[in-house]
């Protein structure tokens, strides 16, 4: 009954925040953003005192249901030893806590997160982790889902669906989440939950408390009868049947004992007690990864018509060639981070404003300081007016929720112009573009003393959208470049 | 106008074989005789009502991802054309990026040269040097492989006047190159394309008075909109060209009959009144018969881009009847209620193309003038249906052209806008368009 109660509950969280970080569409946000809010360390980053305290009471209470039911990360793993151990009855035997390793892990946690060391965080965190595994490798699926349905629903005349573009964002920010997803993956296959028992630093932090929990699982050693099924089942290692003893740092009450015991000897009732914390183990796994690599890629499209002999035929397409990232040298947070400092703060590295931003703007860094966490390019797209969905979903306060109004109070970068590149200024055509597109007036042409118009930019107006970016029509590098601001507001 | 009838022939084979013979070439042997046929009173040409007009044929992309023509497509529908008695093949060496000339040489060769008319133009648009000029014309033969054209065409002259077709003809001795070439029988008909005003297309009309300049044809674009409704102050009604040209007796070849597509797709408000009078005739129906009603027509052009419309043309033409006094009252009233749309009169002939900007300046006006006669065109955030009819144009947009090509990408750099034949403001509009889609995604209609 427990165990169901807990599979049906973690089915739901699982679904719903998966769902949250596959939706490209905005769609899902408004019923399913609570789900990001409650995890352990965004609300923590938040300073979301409100829900930190209510998990530490749900754990002194409950024990570790948080990383059966709301971790994601838990959940997956679960799901991967489920298939990895189906064939096996007894899988599992009990381990000792790997105290040094585990506790190790959890200081150098400590340190890099009071230090602000963030893509050190963001590679520990176990919510960090899932959402780039599902961001980087899941998403693009589910767009392509999208986009073969979108062309039989183009068939059908029908305008249910949008086509979305895949693209990798950051090349080393993916790496990372193929090689988190194969780690995840080996160490839950046949090992259960030693990746929240050893590495999990939110783990680490619940079993401080879950220790001392009020409800637990309890062998009643009159009925045992000394089978060992229950230490066999834990996807946890924690049941020392021997001494009829349960590590309570490490049980994360799936349940699954007390399913298992025909005596009916294991219950979960009230038992507020100290626990006896088993010893130290020789360590066995260590688990560390990281590879940065930086790729610039400059793909060029479209068909030139062909024109010969000075003939001018008609119809064909010029060449658009795509443009790069320019060198920024303050980076570009989104409206709704009071700076950069404090959005680099903040953020752990979830991915799922990444997952949600529709004018591909947001990606993850490659800067090694920042790490994994999202910075805006305007190269494919500009942050437009009207939408505000990274504000939305944001789960640490990295990203502050606001609204269509309030956005253009935010000043998250400026416009500079280099006359060099600019088509106008040097005179080969005739344009102007930046100043039509610019929403807050900030940019104007004026007459040079050569005759030809250039864009300057009026710092103070400017809120570093970057439409005039985007639509600047010098490739592969635009003439005006919105660089970063340090404070927003 | 003199002759107010029209030409019906039947038995149309033993009639073509009376047909008196220009330079040794005979009118098509075989007419189905169903297919309406017109005469070149000029030379005894038997040409039908319904010509091939070659600058829409499909596009499809090779290995290299580079536009090629769908030559098998081209070759299904010459077939079909031609044994239904489609007679008249209408290219230009600037047509579909150049291609067009050497799709339709490779499908009509395939049929004998005298069951075809072939009608081409000299479109020296870019370089107009006598060299590059004549190299374009013999380059015609090549693509064409004929030996001699049947109808060829300084194209689209007008605009400008007298001086910018003396630039493109006259100064560099084209004209008279071409006159010689007329005389040694390697152009059968010499005339012109005309896009312009009333008094530039005076300017032809002298030098033809005055003997300067024998027109054997003239191409002007007509349509009951056109009639009396020529969109912009710098093109002239076909009202009154089609009265100058009938006064001179010269025969008319007609194109954008059906504006580009538009009237074969016409509001819901219009095709309704058209039903109710014909229920099984379509828009394009009444806008073909409307043409073909006026005797001193030769021809009349429909690009036609796959088998559905060839057949339904085929249709039309072979079961003609021309349109009473009252029906074409009809059609003047339908084409003041089109003047009523706020669609841009684009006929998607692709002059302006290709933008150095790499906007699909075309794509982006069929697109927005679509969603107006189909009714897929929110006008207010009040409206009952606005978040459907956004959705459907924001998407279909998307789908129609690829993001980096819309309107929102024009700088207005204004070089599309001497090549349009139309004269559309094609910069303004595009802002006109642009700023439609970007009140659509802010909801601000």
């Amino acid at each position: 009954m427990l165990k169901k109660l807990r599979v049906l509950l973690a089915w739901v969280f699982f679904i719903g925040i998966t769902l949250l970080l596959l939706d490209f569409t905005g769609a899902l946000h408004a019923w399913l953003g609570w789900m990001a809010k409650i995890q352990f360390l965004p609300a923590v980053m938040a300073v979301n005192s409100a829900i930190v305290i209510a998990l530490v009471l749900i754990t002194l209470i409950f024990g570790r249901v948080y990383c059966s039911v709301i971790c994601p990360l838990g959940v997956f793993q679960d799901g991967v030893s489920h298939i990895g151990t189906r064939k096996s009855k007894t899988p599992y035997k009990y381990k000792k806590e790997l105290k040094w390793l585990r506790y190790g892990i959890w200081v150098v946690f400590a340190v890099v997160f009071v230090l602000g060391v963030q893509w050190a965080v963001a590679l520990l965190a176990p919510y960090s982790a899932y959402g780039r595994i599902v961001q980087n490798l899941f998403q693009p699926v589910a767009i392509w889902i999208n986009n073969l349905f979108e062309i039989l629903a183009e068939r059908a005349g029908s305008y249910a669906f949008y086509p979305r573009e895949v693209w990798i964002r950051s090349i080393p920010t993916f790496i990372i989440a193929i090689v988190t997803l194969v780690l995840v993956v080996v160490l839950s296959f046949k090992g259960g939950r030693t990746y929240c028992n050893t590495v999990c630093p939110v783990g680490t932090t619940l079993s401080f408390f879950s220790r001392f929990a009020m409800f637990r699982p309890v062998i009643d050693t009159s009925k045992c009868v000394n089978c060992g099924l229950c230490g066999r089942k834990c996807k946890a290692m924690c049941i020392d049947t021997k001494n009829h003893k349960i590590d309570y740092s490490r049980c994360v009450d799936c349940f699954d004992c007390i399913e298992n015991c025909s005596a009916g000897a294991l219950k979960y009732r009230f038992a507020w007690k100290k626990s006896e914390i088993a010893g130290t183990d020789s360590g066995r796994r260590a688990f560390m990864a990281g590879t940065v690599m930086a790729v610039g890629a400059a793909a060029l499209k479209g068909v030139a018509a062909k024109a010969q002999d000075g003939k001018k035929l008609d119809g064909g397409f010029a060449e658009i060639v795509h443009k790069v990232a320019p060198e920024r040298e303050t980076p570009l947070t989104p409206p709704g981070s009071k700076s950069v400092k404090d959005f680099y703060r903040r953020c752990t590295a979830c991915q799922l404003c990444v997952a949600q931003c529709p004018n591909n703007v947001l990606r993850p860094s490659t800067d090694l300081e920042h790490l994994m966490q999202p910075e805006m390019s305007y190269e494919k797209g500009y942050c437009r007016p009207e939408c505000t969905r990274c504000s939305n979903v944001c789960p640490t306060g990295a990203i502050l929720p606001i609204s269509k109004e309030q956005k253009t109070q935010y000043h998250i970068g400026t416009a500079k112009v280099n006359l060099e590149l600019c088509l106008s200024a040097t005179g080969k055509t005739h344009c102007g573009k930046c100043a039509s597109m610019c929403p807050t007036g900030a940019v104007v042409m004026v007459k040079g003393e050569d005759g030809h118009s250039r864009p300057t930019v009026a710092e103070e107006v400017c809120i570093g959208c970057g439409a005039c970016e985007q639509y600047c029509p010098s490739r592969p590098i635009s003439a005006i470049v919105v660089h970063g601001k340090e404070l927003h507001v | 106008m003199k002759r107010r009838d029209f030409i019906k022939i039947s038995g149309a084979a033993a009639l073509a074989a009376c047909a008196p013979k220009v330079a040794g070439k005979n009118a098509p042997a075989e007419e189905p005789e169903n297919m309406l046929i017109r005469e070149n009173p000029r030379n005894g040409d038997r040409v039908s009502a319904l010509g091939f007009g070659c600058m829409r044929w499909p596009m499809i992309k090779d290995d290299k991802g580079h536009d090629i023509i769908d030559q098998e497509a081209v070759n299904e529908m010459v077939d079909y054309a031609i044994a239904h008695g489609i007679n008249y093949f209408d290219t230009s060496p600037a047509y579909l990026q150049g291609l067009s000339e050497k799709a339709a040489g490779d499908a009509l060769s395939r049929h004998p040269r005298e069951s075809y008319y072939i009608a081409t133009k000299l479109s020296n648009f870019g370089d107009r040097s006598k060299e590059a000029s004549i190299r374009m014309y013999y380059d015609s033969f090549k693509q064409l492989k004929t030996e001699y054209f049947d109808y060829y065409l300084l194209h689209s002259i007008g605009r400008g006047g007298r001086a910018a077709f003396n630039a493109r003809y006259v100064e560099n001795g084209m004209l008279d190159f071409l006159r010689k070439e007329k005389e040694a029988g390697r152009i059968r008909n010499l005339g012109f394309s005309f896009h312009g005003s009333a008094k530039e297309f005076d300017g032809f009309m002298e030098m033809y008075d005055s003997g300067e300049m024998v027109w054997d044809f003239v191409q002007i674009e007509m349509n009951y909109v056109d009639w009396r409704h020529a969109d912009g102050k710098r093109n002239a009604n076909a009202e009154y060209l089609y009265a100058e040209l009938d006064k001179r007796e010269i025969p008319i070849v007609i194109m954008e009959p059906l504006l580009g597509g538009r009237l074969a797709n016409v509001p819901e408000g219009i095709v309704r009144q058209m039903k109710e009078r014909e229920p099984d005739k379509s828009a394009a129906s009444w806008a073909f018969r409307f043409c073909a009603t006026y005797p001193r027509v030769l021809c009349i052009l429909s690009g036609m881009t796959n088998m559905t419309p060839l057949k339904e043309n085929v249709q039309t033409f072979g079961h003609f009847k021309p349109l009473t006094e009252e029906e074409l009252a009809f059609l003047e009233q339908m084409a003041i209620q089109m003047k009523e749309y706020p669609m841009v009169n684009c006929t998607d002939c692709k002059y302006c193309m290709p933008c150095p900007w790499g906007v699909n300046i075309p794509g982006v006006f069929q697109h927005y003038n679509k969603a107006i006669t189909d009714g897929t065109y929110a006008q207010s955030t009040e409206q009952k249906n606005y978040n459907k009819l956004k959705r459907a144009y924001l998407v279909s947009y998307d789908r129609a052209v690829e993001s980096l090509r819309q309107a929102d990408r024009c700088i207005t750099c204004g070089e599309c806008v001497s090549h349009c034949p139309q004269s559309i403001p094609i910069p303004r509009e595009l802002r006109r368009i642009a700023r439609y889609v970007e009140d659509l995604k802010q909801d601000r209609l």
